[in-house]
């Protein structure tokens, strides 16, 4: 197990400086917490014509949590909403371990090393599971 | 009180994890357990299985005996005057639920008030939340100091004609602060109340005497104490036991069943529905025993030296922010602290990665962390098998987080 596998230098640059802070007037917006540990985020999507037209996020917690929300809205944001839920999927793949097209995740491949750290799966993946619930909100559809 | 000598008595503190020896500093939320527990629980599996209680066959006498044995055991461990006075449970949480359910909520009305602290363990206050939903009573909190201690004119302010119920932890999980439960027991009995101690972080840890303390109720774990999970005991003074109801029904519990109605088995029988924790509490017996030998004065002694040393060392690292009592004040054998702005998460990852394991989170105390206006802490816990060097090790390894995170964290 080796720490920088997990902490990836990329993962401290979106810990340091989070993309897509400041929240929306006008979006979808949902709370999550990791009620185990006490991470927050806010997730607020704003979608037109089935793409995402722009993405922005508030929270608190951990180097992981923080550093996986900020890649997940620059991942998401101009894609189709079906394919952000997509690329979810695949992400949760990797993070459990599972061989993954690395293409298709693209810089979220940082974040592989959390598979070698099943404590912090559920840091990584709370940004993903907001997302999931403001795509399904009735907002959105 | 040989520590070398006492760290061979726990197989599993003889690993390396990730490489390095394994410091285990997480015993406020289990303990690990002696070779003797483990050989007590595998002899009476081997030799003692059967249902208690029931049944001639010669294994279920001895099961029963084993059973009511160890009920007696915990008794004289914590100073019951009898051993049926204690109830066997799943925990203190099951405790605190059965008090709540079974002895406060038959009891209180919209006139009336429960006394707790924002310290508490969400075991010992959601209980209390979901009484007062349901029969209209509110909920009092004694106001924490600065230094997380309470103060006895606040709490003789609060615990009036009106308080039935003051419900308290001997010992923060959190803070470590060690709460006058006598003082608060006599305030309470002056006006009629009872006080339910939530003893999770004390029975292991220090002489608990029910008698001194004047408790009426006392709920703790065995877990953290030595013996295996999934049990624990509820102390109650005779009278409220007798008068509390059970909170579930059904086999083993019951004197005389008709079709439409039931009587109940004596206490503490009566609480006891379902085939009990029988292993569990043998395996708790054999805790109480293990305890014993060292002696709790010893164990306390212990606790204070080793949470004393980890305060010096620890307010030697800069940046490191300790909660609770000060330095040199009474407190139980803990240290949450926060290291700058680095998370507790990431922390206790770094940690993990030298072999030190620590708690971070919320200690389900969600309220106190609102207080203490942080999203979450990471805390040292030490048992009587923890050395001045495991602190040393962590003191090492909190280096080597802040070294890590040096560059990366603003």
């Amino acid at each position: 197990m080796q720490l920088s596998e997990l902490y990836r230098q990329v993962i401290m640059d979106h810990y340091q400086h989070p993309r897509n802070q400041g929240l929306l007037e006008d979006a979808v917006s949902v709370d999550l917490r990791n009620p185990s540990c006490g991470d927050e985020i806010t997730l607020q999507l704003q979608i037109e014509d089935g793409v995402v037209k722009d993405v922005r996020f508030k929270g608190s917690g951990c180097s992981i949590s923080m550093a996986s929300a900020s890649m997940m809205t620059e991942a998401v944001k101009g894609l189709k909403v079906e394919d952000a839920l997509k690329l979810g999927e695949s992400f949760r793949l990797m993070i459990r371990g599972q061989d993954v097209d690395s293409e298709e995740l693209g810089d979220l491949e940082a974040l592989q090393g959390v598979s070698q750290f099943p404590a912090r799966v559920k840091c990584a993946t709370l940004a993903w599971q907001a997302l999931d619930r403001a795509a399904h909100t009735d907002d959105v559809r | 009180m040989d520590i070398s000598k006492i760290k061979e008595d726990f197989p599993i503190l003889n690993q390396e994890i990730n490489g390095h020896r394994l410091v285990y500093l997480d015993s406020a939320a289990t303990s690990q357990k002696p070779q003797s527990v483990i050989d007590v629980l595998k002899r009476y599996y081997e030799t003692d299985n059967a249902n208690v209680h029931r049944g001639v066959h010669t294994l279920g006498s001895r099961a029963t005996e084993a059973y009511e044995l160890a009920r007696e055991k915990v008794a004289r461990f914590i100073g019951a005057p009898d051993a049926a006075q204690v109830v066997f449970t799943r925990g203190t949480t099951e405790s605190l639920n059965m008090v709540a359910y079974g002895f406060a909520r038959p009891r209180l009305t919209a006139e009336d008030e429960i006394v707790l602290t924002p310290a508490e363990h969400h075991s010992n206050l959601i209980p209390w939340q979901q009484v007062a939903r349901v029969t209209g009573a509110k909920l009092k909190y004694i106001p924490l100091q600065e230094d997380g201690t309470i103060s006895l004119e606040d709490a003789k302010k609060l615990i009036g004609p009106a308080t039935k119920i003051v419900a308290i932890a001997h010992v923060s999980n959190v803070l470590g602060t060690i709460h006058p439960v006598r003082e608060l027991a006599d305030l309470a009995h002056e006006v009629g109340a009872v006080i339910v101690v939530d003893g999770a972080q004390s029975v292991p840890h220090m002489p608990v005497d029910v008698n001194d303390l004047d408790c009426d109720f006392l709920a703790f774990s065995g877990h953290k104490m030595c013996g295996p999970t999934g049990i624990g005991a509820l102390y109650g003074k005779r009278k409220w036991l007798d008068e509390m109801e059970p909170t579930y029904f059904g086999g083993e519990m019951i004197d005389v069943v008709e079709l439409y109605e039931a009587t109940w088995k004596e206490t503490p029988w009566k609480f006891e529905g379902g085939t009990p924790i029988i292993a569990g509490a043998v395996g708790l017996g054999a805790a109480v025993d293990y305890l014993e030998k060292i002696g709790m004065d010893a164990i306390r002694e212990h606790d204070r030296e080793i949470t004393g040393y980890a305060l010096k060392r620890l307010s030697e690292v800069e940046g490191l922010e300790i909660y609770g009592p000060a330095e040199g004040a009474e407190r139980g054998g803990l240290v949450t602290f926060n290291l700058g702005s680095i998370h507790p998460h990431d922390v206790s990852t770094v940690l993990d990665a030298e072999g030190v394991a620590i708690r971070a989170g919320h200690h389900c105390a969600q309220p106190l962390m609102r207080i203490l206006n942080v999203p979450a802490t990471a805390r040292a816990s030490f048992y009587l098998y923890n050395t001045k060097s495991d602190v040393d090790a962590l003191v090492d390894a909190l280096a080597s987080a802040k070294e890590f995170f040096q560059h990366a964290i603003v």
